[in-house]
């Protein structure tokens, strides 16, 4: 395929961060907030379900330098949700800032506001909290129609009506098919019905949740956080403290670390409601332990794949039934679930003659699920692409080859995916590059390595969205200095992620101007473009077209300004990245004077803000292929090589597009071998730290390899679709599979420790 | 009570309560590089150089650090510009929380082995997570600079 080609778009940039990251400077929430401001703490519940029947708060607040203690009594009673997403959220309204009934071992029960850390921590002691403990549901395939109800209050309310029933533990349920599933099904040669099971798992970012708060010079909500998602998180704090959106102003410094934890305003509203009470600075920081028992983790999933193939491998149907647990909460409940089947199952459009999804999400007292990288498709790729490996297996067939008789290829419409067509699709050659990077064919085979250990190799495929179609809006101003250099400013949240720099490389590209001629801001609510922000995966695809828009419309703009100096019409010149010239002709203006005009005796704005949506959302495509040496004794996996070849449209920072896919892969490899969430029996999370929620070291994920095959997409930005969260999907299917080629064991429930395997054999 | 220690190169006296730890303390000097990962020893987000050996800051008292000499990320910018260039041509450095632990322990790395191999680097650096970059880029960097010190 003919690959086009960019000055900068396409190719490696340093971030434009990078320097001040590597060498440790303050740039992030704790970094450049005052250590004066109140240290506020929170008493959480030692039970998942119960009622505070009393709480004593009067000994605590005696602590001298605690300044004071708020509970269930002190906060409005108006429900709203945490979850970041564009309004009317499908989130129920469900939570209370704090409220008198705690549905997770881990809810807030009091806000401590202290003047030092030290007081903060006497006075939690101090708090004397009488609790009537009832029942939890702790196992959510026992959650719907349980008589023991998570949100038995009459004030639940749901934005959006997503099929849920707070009476019945239910949040959210739904139903998607085309053709007649049961008819295919009853003619297919063979039939798998299989159930997967997937874990809680934790983002783990390194820099756990954190927010300070203040009163800014005009009397007005000041609010820093580490936040994907500056303008959302406003809406949110603007109804749950009832103050309006124009007294509230956020955003976000350098974030340590999101992949969806921080989609979800998990901590913002304690101090922000401590500040508007005490008309003080405050700041919370949530310790380790409370990011993994209080955060926002993955949604735990129960799936099970019903698949028709006929005797040569073609996939004729797919039915896929989700059961979600959201936990206490409902915060991106009933959207994560829609995934597990969206996500997956279009990947099989090049056969499938009819599919049906549903699924159903309960509540139960578990730490409340949220957004994680991935939302929903990493489960129902990890249950999908292990039945389609089984159904290889089953019948003696290389999987890759009876993937390429299956898969979804350019050009088809995916009726699983919204009737969408695959506009810009390598998937085929994906696989085909994969197959011989790997050299698929040789570790395929299971081969003895003497001593109890085996070597073999396991594939899956993935795919994702390129953001929410239809909803999502991205906004970008770009503005140029008198020096002839430009501003970008941008409401998306650069994580990690590299936005920052990519959406600059796409001003240089559009400007013709040095990348280092464009200064990138973002995001604060007060000065950046309404953006939704940094999540599903639709920072490139749409706030990138907005720049792109954004850039289009600034240079006529400049061009317009230039024709007035030069004294003709603005049909006759032409932008010339320094200099806009009267065509034919030696006559030009430089970039550097059109600036300066643009201060004097000018009402054309050399400064463009742009939007873009999208009624679509192209999918990247993505093949992973793993080698691993297992121990047959011990169960222990090694994972040897891993490769990818992923097809994001085009990528725009080759270097930043690699690291993402390799940071996805070591993710997955730690939820598919490593990460546990389990609780004890009375609801308590046992991996409550570090010690013992295992995350990849640099020893355990083996040598990754990863090489990119280009395709267009008509409606991104130069052809891009995304990156960020396909490359979490692949490691569970293929390693699960290269398990199996080593033990003959198909292991269904994530993640596959060697206990497991030595068990199980 | 009062401790005095070598911080960056500057002798300071500092006024501690006897159970503060060594992060804490550091940070409020200004050293803002020291990060926190974790209370449990597990990160390497919080590494500092105490005598030049590497430490973690979050189970070191500050009371121990009295007499010693204590680096930081914030006097070895020169030392770390050296070779942090070539992390950040990786795109390694990501959300870059965990980069300054990382940075102090590849200087002691490079102090110690100044020709590490790769599996040298990955045992040395096996305490410092990453939860962005996967590791592979961190090497390469590292790699990297070996490399062109060599031409």
């Amino acid at each position: 395929m003919e690959e086009r080609s960019y000055r900068v778009v396409g190719r490696t940039h340093r971030k434009v961060d990078a320097m001040q990251l590597l060498l440790g400077k303050s740039v992030y929430t704790q970094d450049i907030t005052p250590d004066n401001a109140l240290v506020v703490k929170l008493l959480r519940s030692p039970h998942a379900n119960a009622i505070v029947k009393n709480i004593r708060t009067d000994i605590a607040k005696k602590v001298p330098d605690v300044v004071d203690i708020y509970t269930w009594e002190d906060v409005p009673r108006t429900r709203f949700a945490i979850a970041g997403q564009t309004y009317p959220e499908p989130s129920p309204y469900d939570r209370l800032i704090i409220d008198r009934h705690v549905r997770f071992a881990g809810d807030v029960v009091a806000i401590v506001a202290a003047e030092t850390e030290k007081a903060a921590d006497k006075a939690l002691k101090l708090i004397k909290v009488d609790y009537e403990v009832l029942e939890p549901v702790l196992d959510f395939r026992t959650a719907l129609d349980n008589p023991v109800l998570v949100h038995p209050e009459e004030d639940w309310y749901p934005p959006c009506d997503v099929g849920g029933d707070p009476k019945r533990n239910l949040v959210a349920s739904g139903l998607d098919e085309h053709g007649d599933v049961d008819a295919v099904m009853e003619s297919c040669d063979i039939v798998l019905e299989r159930t997967y099971h997937t874990k809680a798992f934790n983002q783990a970012m390194m820099e756990t949740f954190r927010t300070y708060t203040e009163l800014d010079r005009y009397g007005r909500l000041h609010v820093i956080s580490s936040t994907q998602i500056v303008f959302h998180c406003r809406r949110i704090l603007s109804r749950a403290l009832g103050i309006p959106k124009s007294r509230i102003r956020v955003e976000k410094p350098r974030i340590g670390g999101g992949f969806g934890a921080k989609q979800t305003a998990v901590c913002e509203v304690y101090p922000a409601f401590v500040t508007m009470k005490t008309g003080r600075a405050a700041r919370l920081i949530y310790s380790r332990e409370e990011a993994q028992i209080a955060g926002s983790p993955r949604h735990e999933m129960q799936i099970r794949v019903r698949l028709g193939a006929d005797k040569n491998g073609k996939i004729r149907a797919l039915d896929l039934y989700t059961l979600s647990n959201t936990g206490a909460y409902g915060e991106h409940g009933p959207t994560t679930v829609g995934l597990t089947g969206h996500k997956s199952i279009p990947l099989y459009t090049g056969s499938l003659e009819a599919h049906r999804f549903s699924y159903d999400v309960v509540y139960t007292n578990h730490q409340a699920a949220g957004a994680y990288r991935g939302y929903g498709a990493t489960q129902g790729i990890f249950a999908l692409e292990t039945t389609v490996n089984e159904l290889a297996e089953t019948l003696g067939m290389d999987p890759t080859v009876l993937r390429d008789q299956n898969m979804v290829r350019e050009g088809m419409v995916m009726h699983a995916y919204y009737g969408e067509r695959a506009d810009a699709c390598a998937l085929d050659r994906c696989m085909a590059h994969c197959r011989d990077m790997f050299r698929w064919e040789e570790k395929y085979p299971v081969r003895d390595m003497g001593d109890g250990k085996v070597r073999c190799a396991g594939v899956a495929m993935a795919m994702q969205g390129s953001c929410i179609s239809a909803v999502d809006v991205g906004s970008a101003t770009v503005k140029l200095s008198d020096d002839g250099t430009y501003n970008l400013i941008i409401g998306a949240a650069d994580m990690g992620t590299g936005c920052d720099t990519i959406l600059s490389q796409m001003v240089a590209e559009c400007m013709d101007c040095p990348l280092e001629d464009v200064a990138v801001f973002g995001a604060d609510t007060d000065v950046s473009p309404y953006d939704s922000g940094s999540y599903a995966s639709s920072t490139t695809y749409v706030t990138g077209k907005a720049v792109e828009k954004a850039c289009a419309h600034l240079k006529k703009q400049i061009c317009t300004i230039a024709a007035g100096m030069l004294g003709c019409g603005v049909e006759e010149v032409v932008f010339e990245s320094k200099q806009v010239r009267r065509v034919n002709t030696d006559q030009a203006v430089s970039l550097k004077d059109i600036s300066y005009k643009a201060q004097l005796f000018n009402d054309t704005a050399v400064e463009v803000t742009a939007t873009h949506t999208s009624p679509v959302s192209p999918p990247p495509y993505m093949v992973g292929m793993v080698e691993i040496e297992l121990d047959k004794l011990t169960g222990q996996v090694t994972v040897l090589d891993y490769m990818a070849v992923v097809d994001c449209g085009i990528p725009v920072n080759p270097a930043l597009a690699r690291i993402q896919t390799e940071g996805g892969i070591v993710q997955g490899i730690g939820h598919s071998l490593m990460e546990n969430v389990t609780y004890d029996h009375r609801g308590k999370p046992m991996e409550s730290s570090f010690m013992q929620y295992k995350i990849p070291t640099r020893l355990d994920m083996g040598r990754l390899h990863v090489e990119f095959e280009q395709s267009y997409e008509p409606t991104g930005p130069f052809g891009a679709k995304s990156i960020g969260e396909i490359v979490i999907n692949t490691p569970a299917p293929a390693i699960a599979h290269a398990i199996y080629r080593a033990t003959g064991v198909w292991h269904r429930e994530l993640p596959i420790t060697p206990e497991q395997i030595a068990l199980d054999k | 009570m009062e401790i005095k220690l070598k911080l960056n190169g500057r002798n300071i006296t500092g006024y501690i309560e006897p159970g503060t730890l060594l992060i804490d303390f550091l940070r409020e000097q200004g050293c803002h590089s020291v990060k926190r990962g974790c209370e449990t020893a597990n990160c390497g987000l919080c590494t500092v150089l105490m005598d030049g050996t590497p430490i973690l800051s979050c189970s070191t008292l500050a009371a121990r650090a009295a007499g010693h000499s204590v680096q930081t990320l914030e006097g070895l910018q020169e030392e770390a510009s050296e070779f942090v260039g070539f992390i950040a041509d990786q795109g390694a450095d990501q959300c870059g929380f965990c980069n300054p632990g990382f940075v102090m322990n590849t200087i002691a790395l490079l102090r110690e082995n100044p020709d590490p191999t790769d599996e040298e680097i990955r045992a040395f650096l096996a305490g410092n997570l990453c939860r962005c970059s996967g590791y592979g880029g961190q090497l390469r960097g590292i790699l990297a600079y070996l490399e062109s010190r060599e031409t």
